[in-house]
């Protein structure tokens, strides 16, 4: 008798000291399961992200590397530099240039080859995939040093406009035409990403909203506005968030092709971070790419915000 | 052609012809079809263009890409630019620094992220929340931020101009794990109970279970960390001080940035040495690298 109502009693008590043994036990597995990132993490991200916001309020120099206690706090004064430096204001000029243009491009483009390969292209489908896709892939150093050449004066690109008429400048070697040449090769070099993207999102456009769409006797571009775009909101999202955090961080394209010449007209806020860090000015590079990250940050908020899906 | 992918329908009456009707009510009449396809084969070739180009004028002379910088095929092909690279400039050393790191950075990952991963898919633990909120974070933060107070921990770590240097900061990522937790996350949680109740220990489910049933995944994060460092290009430009650490992007830049830099045949011998083994790669395996933008968003 003892036993079968001693019995009911023992049995949950055994099982709650188990399970927490049990879950102590996962915990310190689990730990030991993320113990190699956790270490690379925190070598390799959380001290250089604090450490740099730290730097950016101090005097940091290249010759403190191995003293870097020794650094002068000086509070916000790398930042009130910052925008009172003119080359600065003209990378973020630039930058944002690149940014404004340059997605909206890349997304159009990229949403064109996707509506087009999803509708009604069965034959060779693969082929076209593949082949927009392949610029992603490249490298963009590699890629920039041939694009270089079929933007000279006489390259390429010139030939091709001289065909229909147009005597094309010396993209990279002008002033107003060196960024709008870089544009143009980062919507070709990206395009293949954004394009997979939308495909996949195109597969959520209702079929049968579409077609009652047409039996209403709305036209293609109408049920592309109207149904298409509304549908793929969040896709569109992520593919722009996407680009924009690439996009604000343009660097090798500039660096191989213009120096971010000519006259800084292609000077972006990486190539300006850059340069300050191999100038040895540590702090005030860090600053600007604090500055940098901020705006990435609001740029995606923003995105959101104006993206989002309206329920 | 469209009825292989389109679901049954009822056919509709509204406007049209019979034959449009049969052919489903997503029907494209053939003349628009044939203009889609013209504008795709011209966007196509406007899109390969440069790589035609490229491939062929790394066979020409200075000369004749001076003299014609935008014809086409070469008038008599000539692989000194190849052999000045093969030979000359030794691109054999800045071809294996690349390869190393890369195989190296993408076993890392390979490792440590499935590893977090299924910590995060399959094990409850405290500081769960605490280490996927950490992963998440991770995602947010460009290596634009990073890299200036990367390369003072770097240096005083000793590891300037070395290959610790080059692989350490990469050798697990955030997307990396966020990817094989989602995938670890479809495993039946059924047969790691099943497991843990047979007496296996957590490593034990995790490398002879959960491991080999995420071959798409660790296969698509593979080619991902892959392309990502052969591509890499600031942080080996700003550790690899020296040619003995050079990766092939930054070689490239330092020739086409130097006293090179109007040799347009070199350089362009150099692109193709550059982007051929990618291309390769993406061509072999193109599916995988198309799942996993599709998976993960990223490129």
């Amino acid at each position: 008798m003892a036993t079968t109502t001693k019995a009911p009693h023992a049995v949950p008590a055994d099982h709650l000291t188990v399970s927490r043994r049990r879950r102590r036990h996962q915990t310190f597995v689990a730990w030991g399961f993320a113990a190699p990132f956790m270490a690379l993490f925190v070598v390799f991200l959380v001290v250089p992200v604090v450490s740099s916001l730290a730097m950016s309020f101090t005097d940091f120099r290249s010759s403190d590397v191995q003293t870097p206690l020794a650094v002068s706090f000086v509070g916000l004064e790398q930042y009130t530099a910052l925008f009172a430096d003119p080359l600065f204001r003209r990378s973020l000029l630039n930058t944002a240039l690149y940014v404004v243009l340059g997605i909206p491009l890349t997304m159009a483009v990229a949403l064109t080859l996707a509506i087009a390969l999803n509708n009604g292209i069965g034959r060779f489908r693969t082929v076209f995939r593949v082949g927009f896709y392949t610029p992603v892939v490249t490298s963009i150093v590699a890629i920039s040093v041939v694009w270089r050449f079929i933007l000279t004066d006489d390259g390429l690109l010139n030939a091709a406009l001289g065909l229909v008429g147009i005597n094309g400048p010396d993209w990279l070697n002008d002033t107003t035409t060196a960024l709008p040449a870089l544009i143009v090769m980062s919507v070709w070099r990206n395009m293949g990403t954004l394009m997979i993207i939308f495909l996949a999102g195109l597969q959520n456009v209702p079929r049968e909203v579409l077609e009652a769409g047409e039996v209403d006797g709305a036209g293609a571009w109408r049920r592309l506005v109207s149904i298409t775009l509304p549908t793929l909101r969040p896709t569109l999202l992520l593919g722009s968030v996407l680009l924009s955090v690439g996009f604000l961080q343009f660097f090798e394209e500039a660096y191989v092709m213009t120096g971010g010449g000519p006259l800084n007209s292609t000077l972006s806020i990486s190539y300006f971070i850059f340069n300050q860090f191999s100038f040895g000015r540590y702090g005030y590079a860090a600053a600007a790419s604090y500055v940098l990250f901020l705006a990435i940050a609001l740029l995606s908020l923003l995105q959101f915000r104006v993206l989002r899906t309206q329920d | 052609m469209t009825s292989q992918t389109r679901p049954p329908v009822t056919p509709v009456r509204a406007s049209g012809t019979a034959a449009d009707r049969t052919s489903g009510v997503r029907r494209h009449s053939p003349t628009g079809r044939a203009v889609t396809y013209v504008l795709l084969v011209v966007a196509l070739l406007v899109t390969l263009l440069p790589f035609a180009w490229m491939v062929l004028g790394s066979f020409k002379t200075q000369a004749e890409l001076t003299a014609d910088p935008n014809g086409f095929l070469p008038d008599a092909p000539t692989f000194a630019n190849y052999r000045q690279w093969l030979v000359d400039l030794d691109i054999g050393r800045f071809f294996g620094n690349t390869l190393l790191v890369a195989v190296v950075t993408v076993a890392g990952n390979l490792v440590f992220c499935s590893m977090v991963g299924y910590a995060l898919a399959k094990m409850e633990f405290a500081g769960k929340r605490v280490l996927l909120a950490l992963v998440l974070g991770m995602l947010m933060i460009p290596s634009t931020v990073t890299f200036i107070p990367l390369f003072v921990t770097v240096s005083r770590l000793g590891l300037v101009n070395s290959y610790g240097g080059l692989i350490l900061p990469f050798l697990a990522n955030a997307i990396g794990v966020f990817l094989m937790r989602q995938f670890m996350s479809d495993i039946p949680d059924s047969l790691i109970e099943a497991a843990r109740i047979d007496g296996a220990g957590e490593f034990r489910i995790f490398s002879r279970i959960v491991l080999p049933l995420c071959g798409p995944a660790l296969a698509t994060l593979a080619i991902l960390t892959f392309l990502f460092s052969w591509n890499n290009f600031l942080w080996p430009l700003v550790v690899a001080q020296n040619e003995d650490r050079f990766t092939l992007p930054v070689a490239i830049s330092l020739y086409s940035t130097g006293q090179n830099a109007s040799n347009y045949g070199l350089l362009l011998a150099g692109a193709v040495l550059v982007v051929t083994p990618i291309v390769l790669l993406f061509l072999a395996l193109q599916r995988y690298f198309i799942q996993g933008i599709a998976s993960t968003g990223i490129k």
